[in-house]
């Protein structure tokens, strides 16, 4: 977060009150999930919805938008109650929400999709002409430089989202429900956001903006929520509570440390060395050396080639040059299944795409990774249970039954399940691409600890994220890499957010590599 | 999601397994049950016996299926690869006659050109799939084509008839009996078991469920995806050439008109027996009832003056649609989910 957004806020708070929700309970099945809560939006405010992942966030802005029905409870609108059959009752009267998983036609353009159900027709005919101004003039409203006739499917995911805010802007929303927008967002593109979020504030729009983000909240919100296990803890103004109060609000109890005490050891034996590792249109001669029990950050903005860097790395992306020597001696590392034998995992930053098998439950999802571990002829189901057993333990994985579907896990009991799956490799060498994206604040300091852990029993960490407090709180070293360069590798002092955002932007860092060693 | 809320997702889901698990196993009793009110001969030994016989070609052709569909790929050319094989095995086994005479060795010989054939078919199916970055819907539409042309020509247009004699030899492998049970029954179980077990037990089976949920996912997790799926077509091969070797016995013949619609037949025997056409998820054993089922159906019809026989495919589709309607399970959920 920059100054700028801080310094931003807006002390006033809001006009009449728009929506609210008054006593909502709501129960799946014998399930309760939310208790009595009310909460009330104004015009020209902001207001933040805070809690853990199951806390019941979800649950009540699709009731308030009408997804869902209460059992419990109702919707006052502009003082009068209302029900809304479904989600385009709520539509109809102005309340629009944007789900945290982006709703788009993948297959479709920019425009189509903006208008998608309430083209605009001249006659019988689509009038294109009028849907491409329109989709233009919303697109620059939001600064953002995509052609309207381009498919999503071309678009990057930050991209996406624009398109998706375009869209309610375009359903004349006057109380708009953004479920954790800035998930997949740079931070120049949080700052448009905040901006667009702002402008629709002045206008008198009613915004809920939901977010595990603290910094944001500070930032853009005036009012903060706070929900924990379905009930309403509190609701004040965003000034009257510290980061430190929200946290706590949120969690129940105080967080004592957040990041794991780890002693760094630069005279440890290297065992990884990249070098002049080049991906066509990705990635140049990027090379950087691992120490043993070390945390090595890899920061960058979105596309700066990091991803594709460790993916050509353990071997699931062609790569056009460079070598790799895993503690001195070169290997050969032509597939992951290579780089597994090399004792090297990788945890996707897309957990549910790439990581695990959604429609299944815990167990095959767990193994799938170290399978020939199981046996090579009949899978040893005890043993895999045995090994789930210890996973659950190790990992502190909270389901409340172990044949759910992993689908209907929390985003953050997925992300310890994806560790633990590639855990089962027994790596020497863990690359984690994003580990806590849109995870809770407890559940992310534990996943700090579990880092922590590993790098205490002598296994190295590269670490991927756009976040720059874990950036800052767990690695030793952070390379930083702009435009498939890696611009430098910042050691000691240097690591502070101002060095990074130089370098990640290409201001500092020349041509070629200046590895510090 | 919450904890209470994923309690009562999964509480639901539980529920729906249960009804897939034991759905097309009660329609199979229904079906029995309705067979025996319209006809008394319906659960003699001989009918049975007939049902289970024919059951077997679909049966376990659709053994194979389920590999492929539960991987998330399908397979059209079956029928044609059937009728290919068939014809290719009575040609060989004709010509051989003359040398080697209307012995066992001339039909070992015809069911080992049978098995490379299915094997290699499959393999045809599956790399061209996998490496030539075809959807295996448009590759195997082709070789259904391809295989049932290759038929019609070796016939001329005609019927190709294996050689009398070799028929004489070759016939127990159809007519045939041990312990009382029909060889071709016998062989429908031995496949479906090695199938659930390679399927249920083993880390190849386990590889079909990942890639079937999610290619992606199986690639992140060091599965070689392709080969995983060229062995399913294989394995698809291999069962075709297996029900061919039973089959041939049984007329002696083949033309341009043998295995038409089987490749229909096995797929809805694997749907019907709750196999997830989309992947992910395969049941062997759904797949030997949806088999059976599918034959019993066409069994009833012939047994009773209420419904023409010529309503079989009508009566089949009706079931087929049913049954997966009834799996899905979303009938029985509410709105709010």
């Amino acid at each position: 977060m920059t100054d700028a957004a801080v310094h931003a806020v807006n002390p006033g708070i809001g006009g009449e009150v728009r929506l609210s929700g008054r006593k909502i309970c709501k129960s799946f099945g014998p399930a309760q999930v939310l208790f009595d809560v009310s909460i009330d939006l104004h015009a020209g405010e902001v207001h933040a919805l805070l809690g853990e992942n199951g806390a019941g966030k979800s649950t009540l802005v699709k009731i308030l938008s009408g997804y869902h029905e209460p059992t419990e409870g109702g919707l006052v609108l502009d003082g009068a109650e209302v029900s809304f059959a479904d989600s385009e009752a709520g539509e109809g009267h102005g309340v629009i929400l944007i789900h945290q998983e982006l709703n788009l036609a993948e297959q479709l353009t920019v425009e189509e999709n903006i208008f998608l159900g309430r083209e605009i027709k001249r006659g019988w005919f689509l009038d294109k002409t009028a849907m491409r101004a329109e989709a233009q003039r919303l697109l620059e409203q939001l600064q953002c430089d995509v052609d309207p006739r381009t498919r999503i499917r071309d678009l990057s995911v930050s991209d996406r989202q624009m398109v998706e805010i375009a869209k309610a802007l375009s359903k004349k929303a006057d109380i708009l429900i953004l479920d954790e927008p800035t998930a997949v967002l740079t931070g120049r593109e949080v700052e448009i956001l905040f901006d667009q979020i702002r402008r629709l504030r002045e206008q008198g729009v009613a915004i809920l903006y939901i977010s595990h983000k603290l910094d944001e909240i500070k930032a853009i919100a005036d009012r903060v929520t706070v929900l924990r296990d379905g009930r309403h803890i509190v609701t004040e103004p965003v000034v009257d509570l510290s980061k430190d109060d929200m946290a706590r609000l949120m969690v129940g109890r105080d967080i004592k440390q957040m990041f794991p005490h780890r002693v760094s050891d630069t005279s440890a034996p290297i065992v990884l060395s990249v070098r002049d590792l080049s991906v066509p249109g990705q990635v140049r001669d990027a090379s950087f050396n691992l120490h043993k029990g070390e945390v090595l950050g890899f920061a960058g903005i979105v596309g700066a080639g990091r991803t594709a860097l460790m993916e050509a790395i353990i071997g699931l992306r062609e790569r056009s040059s460079g070598t790799i020597e895993r503690n001195g001696a070169p290997v050969r590392i032509a597939s992951l299944q290579d780089a597994k034998n090399s004792g090297i995992a990788y945890l996707t930053k897309d957990r549910k795409g790439s990581g695990l098998l959604l429609n299944m439950d815990m167990r095959p999802n767990l193994t799938l990774l170290a399978l020939e571990k199981f046996g090579r002829v009949i899978v040893d189901r005890k043993a895999e249970e045995a090994a789930l057993e210890k996973a659950i333990e190790a990992f502190d994985i909270r389901a409340a039954d172990r044949k759910a579907k992993v689908g209907d896990f929390s985003g953050g009991n997925q992300q310890k399940l994806l560790l633990a799956k590639v855990m089962e490799t027994d790596p020497d060498i863990v690359i984690i691409d994003e580990p806590t994206r849109g995870i809770d604040i407890g559940t992310k300091s534990q996943i700090y600890h579990f880092i922590g852990d590993l790098t205490d029993r002598g296994k190295s960490v590269i670490l991927l994220s756009s976040e720059m407090p874990e950036m800052l709180g767990l690695s030793d070293r952070i390379a930083v890499m702009a435009a498939g360069r890696i611009t430098g590798i910042l050691e000691g002092n240097d690591r502070n957010e101002h060095e990074i955002m130089r370098h990640a932007t290409g201001i500092s860092g020349q041509e070629g590599v200046s590895v510090h060693e | 999601m919450s904890s209470l809320e994923r309690r009562a997702a999964s509480a639901s889901s539980r529920f729906s397994i249960d009804f897939k698990a034991l759905g097309p196993f009660l329609a199979l009793v229904v079906l029995f049950v309705l067979g025996t009110a319209i006809n008394d001969a319906f659960l003699s030994g001989g009918n049975l016996s007939n049902i289970f016989t024919r059951a077997a070609f679909i049966g376990i052709i659709a053994v194979g299926a389920t590999f492929v569909i539960t991987a998330g790929g399908i397979d059209l050319s079956v029928g044609s690869m059937a009728a290919f094989i068939s014809g290719a095995m009575i040609v060989v086994m004709n010509t051989l006659v003359e040398t080697l005479g209307p012995g066992l060795e001339t039909v070992l010989i015809g069911i080992v050109v049978s098995i490379i054939l299915g094997i290699g078919a499959g393999a045809v199916n599956g790399l061209v799939s996998t490496k030539g970055k075809i959807e295996a819907f448009i590759v195997t539409l082709g070789t259904m084509g391809i295989y049932r042309s290759l038929v019609t020509y070796m016939a001329d247009g005609g019927t190709l008839s294996l050689d009398f004699e070799v028929r004489g030899t070759y016939r127990p492998v159809y007519y045939g009996e041990l312990l009382g049970i029909p060889v071709p029954v016998l062989v429908f179980l031995a496949v479906a078991i090695a199938g659930y077990v390679l399927l249920n037990m083993t880390p190849f089976g386990r590889k079909c469920f990942a890639i079937g949920s999610n290619e992606q996912v199986a690639r992140y997790s060091a599965i070689h995806v392709d080969r995983v799926k060229t062995m399913t077509y294989v394995i698809q091969g291999l069962c075709v050439s297996i029900a061919t070797i039973i089959y041939v016995p049984r007329l002696g013949s083949a033309s341009s008109s043998t295995g038409v619609l089987w490749e229909l037949e096995a797929i809805a025997a694997v749907i019907i027996g709750g196999t997830m056409l989309k992947g992910g998820y395969g049941r062997i054993w759904g797949t030997v009832v949806g088999a059976i089922m599918l034959t019993t159906i066409g069994n009833i019809l012939n047994l009773t003056d209420a419904i023409s026989n010529y309503l079989n495919g009508a009566v089949q589709g009706l079931i087929i649609i049913v049954a997966v309607f009834l799996q899905r399970g979303d009938w029985r959920r509410k709105k709010s989910k």
